[in-house]
């Protein structure tokens, strides 16, 4: 076999292997092109977008799918018989560069399986990312995987020269985790989470007195949750994620719905049954309510109500839920009330809250501003409104709203049985 | 009254300067050879005058902020003519004193305007994306495009960033200009038509580099391998990556 076909080959390998870890974003970073090649954009671009519909912005491939480890979820885990690859340091340097160059991607990912151990592993891909940055003089976006249990020295090094980094919770919850994962805890998560953070915080207060202090993780730190593999309801699932925004400033917490990988553990959905892609979206939309719209958690997920619908929405489930609060005088109230209307987004709640100054604002042009109207409608009154003549009961306004908007989730929802209470 | 301009955007800027002089608050600008004439509106031209367009540039720029220059360039490369004719609206009414109208959602010029940029920016956004390079045998490299917008000088400074080592060249083919870096500065180029018929027909007289086609063919290689199969949404990966781009993008050929 000639090089070129094996480096295809590896690529394939390597790169199948990477494709179940979410995160694409190349958001965050300001990395400035300091005289080589390659700046960072803040706002992060999408190069692509598969046939799955996901952005492809980053160059995702682990160094190889070796693994000292036997997680039952993990394409790579020890005991599954798949072809075994690993690229040496070269060649990743001269994929991603050329890559970058004929601007295919807007960075590289890089992740590994745990060989011998977990130092090792990270010494390795700290070579790597020196390399892009030192001798290349590479500039753009890197996000790296902080290997669980690898010594601090090593992670604190790595930072300086990345701009994200991440390690995966896995199973949301830490009985889920044992069940499919014996050998991995979260507190092997916790730990150098809140040892990369801790040191984010340091630098970003040194930065503020002392201009030139190097960059640290520019980007944050991220982690994802495997939905649908393990028993968790949704609010169980979002608990984690709320608690680990705030205990440890995450950028991100990404859903990823399992896809059955083989049928030798009989604890996980098996091969054939269907991602659950709906669920994971309402995940995400939930995720968006607490990072931009203000919502706490126990508004839209507590104990008394923990799995999210799947047919509407979590933010038109609040506001049925809670009717009372609604309507909304569109020419009266304050912005964080009009985010909360469902079919109005913080976009055009700005909108609306900058036109009114110049006169009370009419349907025809709210119909205007990129509104979902017809969403929205039940729950607002503007200037030409006809009195609002008092809600119907919520399931039927429910019914009215489902049959006149045209979800693309409609036809995938099986028909509920008939609730007699 | 219809203001008849060049096409050109100081020809555009001189519209509004035609405006103030004559004090003729109704006129609309039209394009030389792309509007109808209308029998009951007088029409007048135009003359592009490069010092009156100036004033006006600089006038926007002192009065209301650079920003506000940028939008309405943005504006104008959107080559709508409605979009022109809400940059228009928008101008005189700055100028006559009204400075929040970028404000007003409600009405309709200005909301038009808005959509407008973001119409632009996302194509300019798209550009970034989209724009593929292949390495010739001389270590030049070069794209083509054929954007819905004029983006083509909105991207130019991120390329110049981001690209600062290497040699590029990023031609629009639909407009029949481009850019060429040396390394050092940009400059605009253009193709004359055998070389530009060239282009269009892919028979690219450009030797390649010689592992150019092998990273076009990792690319792809890469493009399938990340792909989730049990996910699969065809629906959303066009809506994401649409059909018109499909031509100048490596991965997306056979």
């Amino acid at each position: 076999m000639n090089v070129l076909e094996r480096i295809e080959e590896k690529l394939m390998i390597l790169a199948d292997a990477a494709k179940y870890d979410v995160s694409c974003s190349s958001s965050g970073s300001k990395r400035k092109n300091t005289g080589g090649i390659g700046d960072a954009s803040s706002s992060g671009i999408c190069h692509t977008y598969t046939e799955d519909g996901r952005c492809v912005s980053l160059l995702k491939i682990l160094l190889t799918n070796h693994c000292i480890y036997d997680c039952a979820f993990c394409v790579s885990r020890k005991s599954n018989d798949v072809k075994r690859a690993a690229f040496t340091v070269e060649e990743v340097v001269d994929l991603t560069m050329n890559f970058y160059r004929r601007n295919y991607i807007e960075g590289l990912f890089l992740s590994s399986g745990i060989f011998k151990n977990a130092d090792f592993t990270m010494e390795r891909l700290l070579r790597i990312v020196k390399k892009l940055r030192l001798e290349e003089r590479y500039n753009g976006y890197i996000h790296l995987k902080t290997i669980p249990g690898a010594s601090e020295e090593l992670i604190q090094e790595a930072g300086l020269y990345v701009d994200r980094m991440s390690i995966n919770l896995e199973m949301p919850t830490e009985a889920g985790l044992k069940l499919v994962a014996p050998e991995k805890s979260h507190d092997a998560v916790r730990k150098p989470l809140h040892f990369v953070n801790t040191k984010i915080q340091t630098f970003q207060n040194e930065k503020k007195l002392i201009k030139h202090t190097p960059t640290f993780v520019p980007a944050g730190q991220s982690t994802q949750m495997v939905i649908g593999a393990t028993p968790e309801n949704d609010w169980e699932i979002m608990s984690v994620a709320d608690e680990f925004y705030k205990k440890y400033q995450l950028k991100r917490v990404y859903y990823s719905g399992y896809i059955p990988i083989n049928n030798t553990d009989a604890n996980l959905p098996q091969i054939g049954t269907r991602p659950p892609l709906i669920r994971e979206n309402r995940l995400y939309q939930t995720d968006w309510l607490l990072r931009f719209y203000n919502f706490s958690l126990n508004e839209i997920l507590n104990p008394a109500f923990t799995q999210l619908d799947l047919d509407i929405d979590p933010k038109l489930g609040w506001a049925l839920r809670n009717l009372h609060l609604f309507p909304v005088d569109i020419n009266k109230a304050d912005y964080q009330t009009i985010i909360r209307v469902p079919g109005i987004g913080r976009g055009s709640a700005m909108k609306i809250v900058s036109a009114r100054k110049y006169g009370s604002l009419r349907e025809y042009q709210l119909k205007k501003m990129g509104i979902a109207y017809n969403r929205a409608k039940h729950f607002i009154t503007c200037a030409d409104s006809v009195t609002h003549l008092g809600f119907k009961y919520a399931p039927q306004l429910k019914n009215i709203i489902l049959q006149t908007g045209n979800s693309k989730y409609k036809q995938e929802i099986a028909e509920n049985q008939l609730k007699l209470f | 009254m219809n203001y008849v301009f060049d096409g050109s955007y100081q020809g555009f800027l001189c519209c509004v300067f035609e405006c103030f002089e004559m004090k003729e608050w109704h006129a609309v600008p039209v394009v030389e050879g792309l509007f109808q004439p209308d029998i009951f509106l007088p029409e007048r031209t135009i003359f592009t005058d490069v010092d009156k367009a100036q004033r006006i540039q600089n006038g926007l720029k002192s009065k209301f902020g650079k920003l506000i220059v940028d939008d309405i360039y943005r504006a104008f490369l959107s080559e709508d003519p409605l979009a022109w004719q809400a940059a228009y609206y928008i101008m005189v009414r700055l100028f006559q004193g009204q400075t929040d109208v970028l404000e007003n959602f409600g009405d309709t010029q200005v909301l038009y305007f808005h959509q407008t940029l973001k119409k632009v920016s996302r194509e300019r956004h798209r550009m970034k994306a989209f724009i593929r390079f292949s390495k010739s045998n001389d270590g030049l490299y070069y794209a083509i495009i054929e954007p819905d917008f004029n983006v083509l000088p909105l991207i130019l400074s991120f390329f110049r960033n981001r690209y600062a080592d290497m040699p590029w060249i990023i031609y629009d083919v639909k407009r029949k200009y481009g850019f060429y870096y040396d390394t050092v500065a940009v400059s605009e180029i253009e193709i004359d038509t055998t070389e530009q018929k060239n282009l269009q027909s892919s028979s690219l007289t450009i030797a390649l580099d010689e592992r150019d086609e092998l990273f076009k063919r990792l690319w792809k290689q890469y493009f399938k391998s990340t792909n989730i199969e049990a996910r699969r949404n065809i629906k959303l990966h066009v809506q994401h990556v649409p059909k018109r781009y499909w031509k100048y993008l490596v991965e997306k050929q056979r």
